[in-house]
């Protein structure tokens, strides 16, 4: 059978002939890299177009229409020593990208005005306590409007946008006091402009907006970045099937292009990467990923497989089924479904601030009017006065005050390899205080391991692991790798189901059952660990046991004391049997477990902690853990997790280790007490500013000091989260 | 003070003329990649003709 690689589901056509791929790559991150990749890639003939986007870590190639085959680029970028995955943009990602560039181009505009405003604004400052004619005056105010007025149009949308959808949800957020304050300083303004008075508020009302939509832009970036790095790392996953396409010609194309009816084929060791009932062959399948168990399940014909699931000893063909049609998933979905729609709106601390600071600011604006009033102050001067309190307390610095926080966060976070994301989380993880771990590859590592390398002489174990190198078995492939095992031996014969075996200096050498190496005698007599996989190897007369099992993450010990330290409560819930969860219980020193839980019962028993007001952090990898990944306050999922339970976890940590869990909880806190300090500075600032404003002194260059100083403070502040990630455990 | 009627639309235009360069290099792609950007002010970029990398 001849297999080829198809990649045409990611070419599209470029215009002019040309055609169009974009490539994730790996390991890209400085120039060296770039220079190397793009003079690699624009050495082959036909290629007009390769250039790196370091930001995303891409290339985009484009080459002359029918000369060039995708596959070369991709074992040109691995002649290269990068690893590399054609990519495919998803809408999300594409939203994102056009969201940001439209704020650019809003804080563009008003940075713009905000700079001609002033350049007028300060003559007339001067102006007022020299020379100037009021009719110079008058002249530069209307200049003034005549650039603020269109800006403030355009580059105060995403507010206006923001605050308008709130409040035909009969709700607020913190942009409509910011959009309501914009207005009334710019008709304001108008109207004193008007009437040739002495102050117009054209320069505070634009550099309020430049400042609000620099933290805005901030924010979207990191945003934009996170999902990017996320999208490449799911683009490197790899994920194809082969595909037959005549009776005995199979193809291996990426996922995408695979649709329900077609037939793939699953060898041993592959993972399935599609849903579908298997139509010939008989294996075993590991599907922990799917259900926690660690247990091989038979698969023979009419067996479903789901996604996700290894193939352990024989091929497979798979008829692909749609999703939906699989029971075990549609259950899943139905619960995740539930859970999602139980899901309380967090009120994210931003909305609970301005849910509080819109009616005291607009109240004290109306007391002020009313006062002034009846104190004998003509009506003109009374609302002037009052919409001068607007202005002064409208919101700059509380609007910084969390973004910017969360831009400087998620970024500590993202360098110690936790993706966001949503937005909230880092509110939500600051608060939880009791842990749920899922078992099975959340404190394990999903990949096997040998347990018992050192009871092995050195050079038996490297015989055996060359051995395994010609076996696709996984218990096989976990030997050869944990034997650093380079090259295969010459002549190595597989017995399907049973083992292999080779003849090495006129010796017989086996690796396989223990029955097959005649080594049942060592399984009877020895104290096994019950989890593991028992393999034998034998050289003539000699024989040994290899257990093969997965180990658990090298740092969960540390990372669970780290977390009981915090005043953290820890336990797991896991879908596999008692004895395997007790044992992984036992070595991380953790009290509360329970095993052979279903989906629903951990859904029960989040609610249940949820009752007793514990603020429940989820860590799960498998698809029974999706729909407890949305009921509990805030999750967490590994990136080696199932697609279902990555895309419902609010994030996403990389790597071997645990730590991350941690480390993400030391920066959450200390990003919710900053949030909380920059807070407390805004406040601090218009309890200082908000009497000026009433007694009716307030200028516009005191309007315009304030602001800024109150919005720079905040956003120094916020930088100090930047340290937050460097002490891990 | 009649040296306002030309200085005002001046510096007015100037700004003016940096927002649509701004617009413009937004527009070609130019803020896609600033990490990249950054590197590439210092890269070597003198290969031999036939290999240069196409530039955009």
């Amino acid at each position: 059978m001849q297999v080829t690689r198809d990649f045409s589901h990611y070419v599209r056509a470029a215009g002019a002939g040309h055609q169009h791929i974009d490539l994730a790559v790996e390991g890209v991150h400085c120039a060296g890299c770039m220079a190397k990749i793009e003079r690699g890639l624009s050495a082959i003939p036909d290629v007009t177009l390769a250039r790196v986007n370091l930001t995303d870590r891409r290339v985009a190639l484009e080459w002359k229409e029918g000369t060039l085959d995708p596959a070369r680029f991709i074992d040109r970028l691995e002649e290269l020593g990068y690893k590399a995955y054609p990519y495919e943009t998803e809408s999300a990602e594409a939203t994102e990208v056009a969201e940001s560039r439209f704020l650019l181009r809003c804080l563009g505009v008003a940075a713009f005005a905000a700079m001609n405003v002033m350049m007028l604004s300060i003559p007339v400052w001067s102006g007022n306590v020299s020379d100037m004619l009021p009719e110079q005056r008058d002249f530069f105010h209307w200049l003034s409007a005549l650039i603020a007025l269109p800006a403030a149009a355009y580059a105060g949308q995403p507010f206006f946008r923001s605050a308008w959808r709130a409040l035909s949800n009969k709700t607020t957020n913190m942009d409509v006091p910011i959009s309501i304050g914009v207005c009334l300083a710019l008709g304001m303004s108008v109207v004193e402009t008007v009437n040739h008075a002495e102050h117009a508020y054209f320069d505070a009302a634009i550099m309020l907006l430049t400042f609000l939509l620099v933290g805005r832009f901030l924010d979207q970036n990191m945003r934009r970045r996170t999902r990017a790095v996320a999208g490449n790392l799911a683009a490197l996953k790899a994920e194809t099937a082969a595909k037959f396409v005549g009776p005995d010609e199979i193809t291996q194309v990426p996922v995408a292009a695979i649709h329900p009816g077609d037939i793939v084929l699953l060898r041993p060791g592959e993972r399935c990467a599609v849903d579908g009932t298997v139509i010939e062959g008989r294996s075993e399948i590991d599907q922990s990923l799917i259900t926690g168990e660690t247990l091989y399940v038979t698969a023979e014909h009419g067996t479903p497989v789901y996604a996700g699931s290894m193939n352990i000893s024989g091929t497979l063909r798979v008829r692909v089924s749609a999703a939906s049609e699989a029971t075990l998933l549609a259950e899943i979905a139905r619960l995740l479904d539930n859970a999602l729609a139980a899901r309380s709106r967090y009120m994210r601390l931003a909305d609970r601030a301005s849910r509080l600071y819109a009616p005291v600011v607009h109240a004290t604006a109306l007391i002020t009017v009313l006062g002034w009033v009846i104190a004998g102050a003509s009506w003109h001067d009374a609302i002037v006065t009052g919409v001068a309190v607007l202005i002064i307390t409208c919101p700059c610095a509380l609007g910084l005050a969390i973004p910017t926080v969360q831009t400087v966060t998620s970024g500590a976070m993202f360098k110690s390899g936790v993706l966001l994301n949503s937005g909230d989380a880092i509110e939500r993880l600051a608060e939880a205080d009791h842990v749920i771990f899922d078992k099975t590859g959340t404190l394990t590592l999903p990949d096997l391991d040998v347990t018992n390398a050192a009871d092995i002489p050195t050079n038996m174990f490297e015989l055996a692991g060359r051995l395994a190198l010609s076996s696709h078995h996984p218990v096989a492939a976990a030997v050869a790798q944990a034997a650093v095992a380079k090259s295969p031996i010459v002549g190595a014969v597989e017995e399907a189901g049973q083992g292999v075996r080779a003849v090495v200096d006129g010796v017989e050498i086996r690796l396989g059952r223990p029955s097959f190496c005649g080594a049942e005698a060592l399984v009877v007599g020895a104290d096994l660990d019950p989890e593991a996989s028992i393999v034998a190897f034998s050289k003539d007369a000699e024989k040994f046991i290899l257990s093969v099992r997965q180990g658990l993450r090298p740092d969960a010990q540390a990372v669970i004391a780290a977390l009981k330290d915090r005043g953290i409560g820890v336990e797991i819930l896991s879908g596999d049997r008692a004895p395997a969860v007790i044992a992984a219980a036992q070595a991380l020193g953790i009290a509360e477990w329970r095993a052979g839980v279903t989906p629903a019962d951990k859904i029960a028993r989040i609610e249940e902690l949820k009752r007793r007001g514990a603020k429940v952090l989820m860590v799960g990898d498998g698809m029974n853990d999706a729909p407890s990944l949305a009921a509990a306050h805030v999750s967490m999922s590994p990136i080696s997790a199932a697609h279902l339970s990555q895309a419902t976890a609010d994030l996403v940590f990389l790597g071997r280790p645990l730590a991350p869990v941690v480390a993400a909880i030391d920066s959450a806190r200390k990003a919710l007490r900053l949030m909380r300090q920059n807070l407390w500075l805004a406040i601090g600032y218009n309890v200082l500013a908000v009497p000026v404003a009433i007694s009716g002194v307030v200028t516009p260059l005191i309007a315009a000091a304030a602001m800024s100083g109150s919005s720079m403070l905040v956003m120094l502040n916020s930088l100090r989260a930047r340290s937050a990630s460097r002490e891990i455990v | 003070m009649e040296i306002l009627v030309f200085l005002v639309p001046l510096a007015l235009m100037l700004g003016g003329a940096g927002l649509v360069a701004f617009l413009w290099s937004l527009k070609s792609g130019q803020y896609d990649d600033l990490d990249g950007a950054a590197w590439r002010a210092i890269a070597d970029d003198d290969p031999p003709p036939q290999e240069a990398p196409a530039k955009r």
